[in-house]
């Protein structure tokens, strides 16, 4: 059986399905909760609670140029800009309520994971206090060391059986061993098939335009322990292997250049950033999340370790040596990074990572000031001129290295 | 009186030179000296034998350390870092960076590279901090560094040594919560600067002489006659309030720290280790579930912004002064509950961002006269 529709469709209606089943099933008197990006949302799904993600939520509402209202408001209410843009438009939202862009149902409880940051204890005590409500909260350690160490594992499965317990205790449903199995292995066929997908951006040309990720990617977030996402990143796999083998890609001009875009999306600019890289060919061909957002493990530990695994999570040899894999496998050539206001921990040691990238590739770098959410903090004129003088130095180190090919 | 004022320059000595007196410590002693940042277990540096230094940053202009954080980061990892990368730090042989805050996650990272010559020393606490698992999880967190620190010492750790330190340190807490009381009555000796000195000292001294010397100063100020304040009284909340020109501000326009809920201050030794276990390292390690108060302990019914509000009765402080850490997200986020809880409770409150030392405080000179007419009301 083939279904007619384009893996794009699919993934849209996917999403627009997710937020009308939260909405629906508030209106129904079900339990809602929101829920940290990287919370293991398998634990949710098995028990077959309605979750909402607020960070999915603020980066969708930036891409539909509606954010700033919400950042005017926490503003007025006390939150510092210098506030992740994602909280405050969420903070925001939890009194207005109403957002036209994109609704969502407000929450009976909170599901947060400090994996990505540590922020996000704080942005979820300020909901759990506002809203009075409960807060089930996963810590997953930082890890300095390599690896996640056995101490660690522990202490975040001892974690997942406390939340379980919780969770069965608020909302009176019961979670099943077998249920959660089937979740689990979902969930790992659908990171398998982003996988493939995502390895398709190794061709040259690359078979799409890289910022088509940026808009799959939410599904991962929200949907990975549904059959129905597995079905869609799957078609999106087998039509972008189509296409490789065809030689045929939807980047709408000639890749000249392949780059490794670093650092959030500037949603509010997503338009804008892509066209004046298209003006000069430059194509994004990988991403942290290319990997990242593919959770593979075949048992509770792996989750485990999978969970606290995630960028941000793990120290900077492991931060650098994810990027080089893909800079070297993607055979890309330069590394854009957004230098995001909103994001201290990502920030945090991008320079030293920079310079050991571009050490161990020797592929250029440029840096342009933004911020995911926040549309006052991103000039789009300094945008153009650094992509324009990043594009030459790509041009230039290719020039180099054919003549070096050239007298070989 | 005149013994009173001894001991005050004694602090201010150490608060003025911090670098100098840890460096004289180690010489006079041949003991080595462990940095920290925040709510690190001090007394298993002080059971190695070895001298924990509180690391709050300094008076220093940020060059170097652009190559390494982003501009947007609070003062005191700038300035740390700059004075790491000044070598102003090599008389430490380690530094425990405690996994606090999104910035402090990041910084132990550039540590390792911008200033290899003090060794990094992990400490990543549990946010779960009440939970069994959590208090687990710490132990294995203060096992590891236990290792490092004999290692680095060359000194066993045993039980015995760490009991001693124990109550070494929960001598050193009672003490001072005592001297912040003692502190209320005397807001002409004890001036804004002077108590900050006074607190601060702690950060770079050998506790066991610090305890005995602030001992001291509290038996010499009861000695003295309690006089009538006619200026303003406030409870202090935030990261740290050591600028000096603040402090000077307040003074200029007579206004006594009647309690303070700082980090670098009162937070430090609000609590006592409890001996519950026979395992001292335990004992440690459920400490951290114990505290109570502050912005880098998870928190989720804001218990410190009630704690505020209790010092405030407690000590009849005519309002609250916000001193907030310019880029510090952890206090920022606490920052709107704070207002809307104090806005309830009728309590006067100022808001003050402090950046760099090295920059003027002509805001929060305008800001703070605001108030005081404004709480004269
Ligand atoms: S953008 Fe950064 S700071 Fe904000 S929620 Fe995501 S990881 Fe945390
Ligand atoms: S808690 Fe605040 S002041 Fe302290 S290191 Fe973190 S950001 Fe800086």
């Amino acid at each position: 059986m083939t279904d007619e529709k384009k893996a794009s469709e699919m993934i849209k209606e996917l999403m627009d399905k997710h937020y009308e089943d939260a909405l629906e099933a508030k209106k129904k008197g079900e339990l809602v909760g929101w829920a940290a990006s990287n919370f293991p949302q398998e634990l949710a799904e098995c028990m077959d609670l309605a979750l909402v993600y607020p960070e999915n939520h603020a980066a969708a509402v930036s891409a539909k140029k509606a954010s700033l209202p919400f950042l005017e408001y926490a503003e007025g209410q006390g939150y510092s800009t210098d506030i992740c843009s994602y909280a405050r438009i969420n903070l925001a939202f939890k009194d207005i309520k109403e957002c036209e862009a994109l609704q969502i149902p407000m929450p009976d409880y909170l599901l947060c994971a400090n994996n990505i940051c540590d922020l996000m204890v704080k942005w979820y005590e300020n909901l759990a206090v506002e809203l009075n409500i409960p807060l089930f909260m996963l810590d997953i350690p930082y890890n300095t060391e390599p690896a996640v160490t056995p101490a660690r594992l522990e202490y975040i499965k001892e974690q997942f059986r406390m939340i379980i317990k919780q969770l069965e205790d608020f909302t009176g449903k019961k979670f099943s061993e077998e249920r959660f199995k089937e979740v689990m292995e979902i969930s790992s066929a659908s990171g398998r098939a982003w996988k493939r997908a995502m390895s398709t951006l190794m061709a040259t040309p690359s078979p799409m335009n890289g910022f088509e990720m940026f808009t799959y990617m939410g599904i991962l977030v929200c949907n990975k322990g549904r059959k129905e996402t597995t079905v869609a990143l799957n078609k999106l796999a087998d039509e972008l292997e189509e296409r490789v083998k065809n030689g045929e890609t939807s980047y709408k001009a000639e890749e000249k250049h392949r780059i490794l875009s670093e650092g959030i999306a500037c949603w509010p600019f997503l338009g804008h950033n892509m066209k004046t890289l298209m003006q000069y060919g430059i194509n994004v061909v990988g991403a942290i999340y290319c990997d990242a957002f593919a959770k593979v493990y075949s048992n509770l530990d792996e989750m485990a370790i999978a969970y606290a695994e995630v960028p941000n999570c793990v120290n900077l040899e492991r931060e650098v040596a994810s990027r080089v894999k893909i800079i070297k496998d993607h055979n890309v050539e330069g590394m854009l990074i957004h230098s995001n206001r909103s994001c201290k921990k990502w920030d945090g040691f991008m320079y030293e990572m920079e310079r050991r990238i571009a050490q161990e590739t020797g592929i250029a770098t440029a840096y342009f000031d933004g911020d995911q959410s926040d549309p006052r903090l991103f000039s789009k004129a300094q945008y153009e001129t650094r992509i324009q003088s990043f594009y030459e130095v790509m041009e230039q180190k290719k020039a180099a290295a054919a003549a070096g090919e050239g007298t070989r | 009186m005149s013994n009173v004022n001894e001991v005050i320059a004694q602090f201010q000595e150490v608060v003025n030179q911090p670098g100098d007196h840890v460096k004289k410590y180690i010489a006079k002693t041949g003991n080595k000296a462990i940095g920290y940042f925040y709510y690190a277990p001090q007394e298993l540096i002080h059971a190695a034998g070895m001298l924990p230094v509180g690391i709050w940053g300094g008076n220093i202009e940020p060059s170097s350390v652009r190559s390494y954080l982003p501009s947007f980061y609070c003062g005191i990892l700038q300035t740390a870092f700059e004075m790491g990368m000044k070598g102003l730090y090599d008389c430490l042989d380690g530094m425990i960076i405690p996994n606090l805050c999104d910035s402090l996650r990041a910084s132990s990272q550039n540590w390792k590279v911008a200033v290899p010559q003090v060794e990094f020393i992990s400490l990543v606490p549990p946010v779960n901090r009440k939970t069994e698992a959590g208090v687990k999880f710490l132990l294995s967190e203060y096992e590891n560094i236990k290792n490092t620190l004999e290692r680095i010492s060359g000194n066993k750790i045993t039980d015995q040594a760490l009991n001693n330190s124990i109550k070494v340190f929960n001598t050193y807490r009672q003490t001072m919560r005592e001297f912040t009381k003692v502190a209320r009555n005397y807001p002409d000796i004890i001036t804004p600067s002077i108590r900050n000195a006074v607190i601060k000292s702690a950060s770079f001294m050998d506790k066991v002489q610090y305890t005995a010397l602030v001992e001291e100063l509290i038996q010499g100020l009861k000695t003295l006659p309690v006089k009538d304040w006619d200026g303003k009284k406030v409870v202090v909340t935030g990261i740290k309030m050591d600028s000096p020109a603040l402090l000077k501000i307040l003074e200029e326009n007579n206004v006594a720290v009647v309690a303070d809920d700082l980090a670098q201050e009162s937070r430090l030794f609000r609590s006592d280790i409890l001996q519950t276990s026979a395992n001292p390292l335990e004992n440690l390690a459920r400490y951290w579930s114990t505290m109570e108060g502050c912005s880098l302990l998870f928190d989720p019914e804001k218990k410190r912004c009630d704690m505020i509000i209790e010092d405030v009765k407690e000590t009849g402080a005519d309002g609250v002064l916000f001193c907030m850490t310019k880029f510090c997200d952890p206090e920022e986020f606490d920052y709107p509950i704070f207002k809307k809880r104090l806005d309830a409770a009728n309590i006067p409150h100022v808001f003050i961002e402090t950046d760099l030392e090295t920059e003027t405080d002509e805001q929060a000179r305008t800001r703070i006269q605001a108030f005081t007419e404004m709480a004269a009301l």
